[in-house]
């Protein structure tokens, strides 16, 4: 085993030695670029870019057309959701998302406010998952646009995609979904889910940081977005600038490597999860599963463990790289807004560990994380007199703080 | 046959300690730099040494960059985001007739939303003459963004004087540096700009990466939001490979900048020099004297361009017709059209763009199977045989 052991694939995942292999000729020797129009340097480039806009096709179930390269998922969603916008600001000015996506939608919403725009946050159930009756209900003459997660980012929950995708389609309104978790974990099929706006990223499925795309559907709706960056009209003039050459060959090899793969590595995920989740849940009492315990990520665990700070708890397991909540919000140390929406107490919000298992993680690696996760939580709940109150039956909401 | 690249405008080839710099964060170094455990240290100290190495190539602090994906990125969120932020209120900007698109086409999607743009024209030789810049200028100008040098002509603008004038109104500058940084000394203090957008596949850094630079105090709305990546000013997870890669980059540049400099130059001179003598109704495009050291452009009567280049690369040669940065192969260059270039004469854009490979020997070769390319394709031209035949069409 090696240390640290990286088991966070869902800030980011270490790229595939068959991706990199790929890139590496696009570095120094075709180094072309791709809007160069009369020489072979240039159509080397572009024959690249072709091949990898195949290949991502392929993963979604989509037209190479319709495959808009970015520098990743963040700017996939603020060009689906700020680009939708603008484009279908006379139409209606309503947005319908949910309060669990990711801040780069969220954000992207709240700046649409500032501009005039209406939002519905939809609330989520305990379990994580959005209400069907409740996006339908949200939708008035007004909405453009919903945007709804495929999988969430710290609890790994799966959204009902194509039901979502059925009210989008029957209401006449637009669908974005952000499927940065999702792409290469799951079967996702645009046609099948009546998806036309979908932001994936190479970082999180093996392929390179700095490279992401977003599906924009061609037809049965034509949809049009304006650019965030405009300028020589590369990318159907919907993001313009030189193409990462390396960057989408290495994209496109990482979606046919899932493409082939994933349903073998699917179930390899899915029997470490339930052993990490299982080992982890004989060896402590009072551990709580976040999320909904079937609809979810194969990759993902998501627990809070009461009476634990999760930042001692990460702290007493240095050589894991793990998190304790989304990371790009780690700066901060709020209780994560994910949890706090499925209405987890901000105790077991702050107690609550992120496990984002890989490709390259191993049983062996289960199993020691499951040990030393019991072990450390044991230790620290044996400094803990509010674990050792409780485990004397003394019901803590009970006790009267005094007062200093 | 040797092929001889005269492209580097569009691309070119990474850097080895560039590359080698890199290697690492596309394998083992994998972290993202926003985690905090230890996985997360390594990549977040690498980015940072990048930021001083590229703060250090343009004389600036690192705070003051911003990474990007792209040069065009850069200079869309200077412009973009300086107007969102709303530091300063008015409705008029002003630029120039020859900015690249990814300058041009913001500013023209502003003035559709009403906002007053002013299109300063250019010279002869492509040069923003600053007082026209000063008759243009009120207290209504919030931002004037002129490039800093010209990728189809190589005319380098009088950048120091229009910052002053620009300053001393209280206006925001902001510069398309693109096809600056690394080639020639770029000082943001001695030039007075406020933003610059660069791009690192310029100076033999990778693609998929640029910068811009934002004077401290400077307020910006980002473009991509949603993450605490470059302090807010650019959310998404951070181009590791690509940042270090970049910042490899700038250190050789600025060590390779004055060198390179004097040697391209004297290239580009023997190249220019060279053609004007061997080939008839060619005319070089551009300033003569303030121009960019990689730049040998030209507008050649009786020929496409477009076969030009195509004919040039079956002896080996590769060159372009004019700018690689538009999608859509558009026959004619504003810029050349900006310059007083008329329809056909525009249609014969050439344009050599040297690197640190170019050596003597492929100025040689170019000044050699240059001009039988030319003749070759004016042979067919019934309007150059007229000429000839002495007859004006």
């Amino acid at each position: 085993m090696e240390f640290p052991i990286f088991m966070d694939n869902h800030s980011t995942t270490p790229v595939d030695p068959r991706v990199m292999e790929v890139m590496i000729p696009y570095f120094t020797k075709a180094f072309g670029n791709s809007a160069s129009r009369n020489h072979s340097f240039g159509w080397e480039a572009e024959k690249a870019v072709d091949r990898a806009r195949g290949q991502i096709a392929q993963l979604l179930h989509c037209q190479a057309k319709e495959i808009i390269f970015t520098s990743g998922a963040t700017e996939s969603n603020n060009l689906a959701i700020k680009g939708a916008a603008e484009m279908y600001h006379e139409k209606g000015n309503h947005i319908i998302t949910v309060v669990t996506e990711h801040k780069a939608v969220l954000d992207s919403a709240k700046r649409l406010e500032r501009d005039g725009f209406e939002v519905t946050y939809l609330p989520v159930e305990s379990d994580g998952l959005v209400s069907l009756e409740a996006v339908k209900d949200a939708i008035t003459d007004k909405t453009i646009l919903i945007s709804i997660m495929m999988a969430n980012n710290e609890i790994g929950v799966i959204q009902p995609i194509a039901e979502i995708g059925v009210i989008a389609k029957e209401k006449g309104v637009l669908f974005h979904c952000d499927a940065t978790q999702g792409v290469g974990k799951i079967p996702v099929d645009v046609q099948a889910m009546g998806v036309d706006l979908l932001s994936l990223s190479a970082h999180k499925i093996y392929g390179p940081k700095g490279i992401g795309a977003l599906y924009v559907r061609k037809r049965n709706p034509r949809v049009r977005i304006a650019p965030l960056i405009d300028g020589g009209g590369h990318e159907r003039g919907m993001r313009s600038g030189t193409l990462n050459i390396p960057g989408i060959v290495g994209l496109g090899e990482a979606c046919e490597i899932c493409e082939k793969e994933m349903t073998e590595e699917a179930a390899r995920m899915k029997r470490m999860q339930q052993r990490l989740q299982s080992l982890i849940m004989e060896g402590l009492d009072e551990v709580y599963l976040n999320g909904h315990g079937e609809k979810r990520l194969p990759q993902n665990l998501n627990m809070s463990f009461a009476y634990v700070e999760g930042e001692s708890l990460l702290m007493g397991l240095k050589e894991i790289a793990l998190s304790s909540g989304s990371a790009c919000t780690t700066a901060s140390l709020e209780p994560s807004y994910v949890l706090r929406a499925l209405g987890v107490g901000s105790d077991l919000a702050h107690s609550s560990l992120r496990f984002g298992l890989g490709r390259f993680n191993t049983d062996e690696e289960v199993d020691y994380v499951a040990k030393r996760v019991i072990e450390t939580v044991i230790r620290l709940r044996e400094m803990s007199p509010l674990y050792e109150m409780a485990k004397e039956g003394i019901d803590l909401k009970s006790v009267q703080w005094a007062e200093h | 046959m040797k092929t001889i690249y005269l492209d580097h405008i569009a691309a070119t080839p990474l850097l080895p300690a560039a590359r080698e710099a890199m290697l690492p964060y596309l394998a083992e170094i994998f972290g993202n730099p926003q985690s905090r455990h230890q996985r997360g240290r390594i990549p977040r100290e690498a980015i940072q040494q990048a930021r001083e190495e590229i703060a250090q190539l343009i004389h600036c602090e690192a705070r003051e960059i911003i990474f990007t994906a792209s040069g065009s990125e850069a200079n869309n969120l200077a412009i973009k985001g300086v107007l969102a932020s709303g530091q300063k209120k008015g409705r008029h900007i002003i630029t120039s007739v020859i900015e690249h698109f990814s300058v041009a086409h913001p500013l023209k999607h502003l003035e559709h939303k009403g906002y007053d743009i002013t299109w300063i024209p250019v010279d002869k030789t492509g040069r923003v003459r600053p007082e026209d810049v000063a008759a243009a200028i009120s207290e209504e100008t919030i931002l004037v963004s002129i490039m800093h040098a010209n990728n189809e002509i190589g005319t380098i603008q009088a950048i120091q004087e229009i910052a002053q004038i620009t300053q001393e109104a209280g206006a925001l500058f902001h510069t398309d540096a693109v096809a600056t940084v690394g080639i020639i000394p770029f000082d943001v203090d001695e030039l007075g700009v406020d933003l610059a957008g660069f791009s690192s596949q310029q100076f033999y850094g990778p693609k998929g990466v640029g910068a811009l630079y934002v004077r401290r105090g400077t307020r910006l709305s980002p473009l991509v939001e949603g993450g605490i990546q470059e302090e807010g000013r650019r959310a998404g997870t951070e181009n590791v490979a690509g940042i270090v890669g970049m910042g490899a980059a700038a250190k050789e540049a600025k060590n390779q900048v004055p060198i390179e400099n004097t040697r391209l130059s004297r290239l580009r001179d023997g190249l220019i020099d060279g053609l004007l003598r061997r080939v008839s109704v060619l005319h070089v495009t551009g300033d003569r004297q303030n121009r960019l050291p990689n730049i040998a452009s030209f507008a050649a009567e009786y020929v496409d361009g477009e076969a030009l280049v195509r004919v040039l690369e079956k002896q080996g040669i590769i060159a372009a017709s004019g700018s690689s940065c538009s999608a859509d192969a558009l026959k004619i260059s504003p810029v050349l059209t900006a310059i007083g270039y008329s329809g056909n004469v525009a249609q014969g854009g050439i344009l050599f763009s040297l690197g640190t490979q170019t050596c003597n020997d492929d100025i040689d070769a170019v000044l050699s199977i240059f001009p039988a390319c030319v003749e070759e394709i004016r042979r067919v031209s019934p309007l150059y045989a007229m000429r000839i035949g002495g007859t004006t069409p």
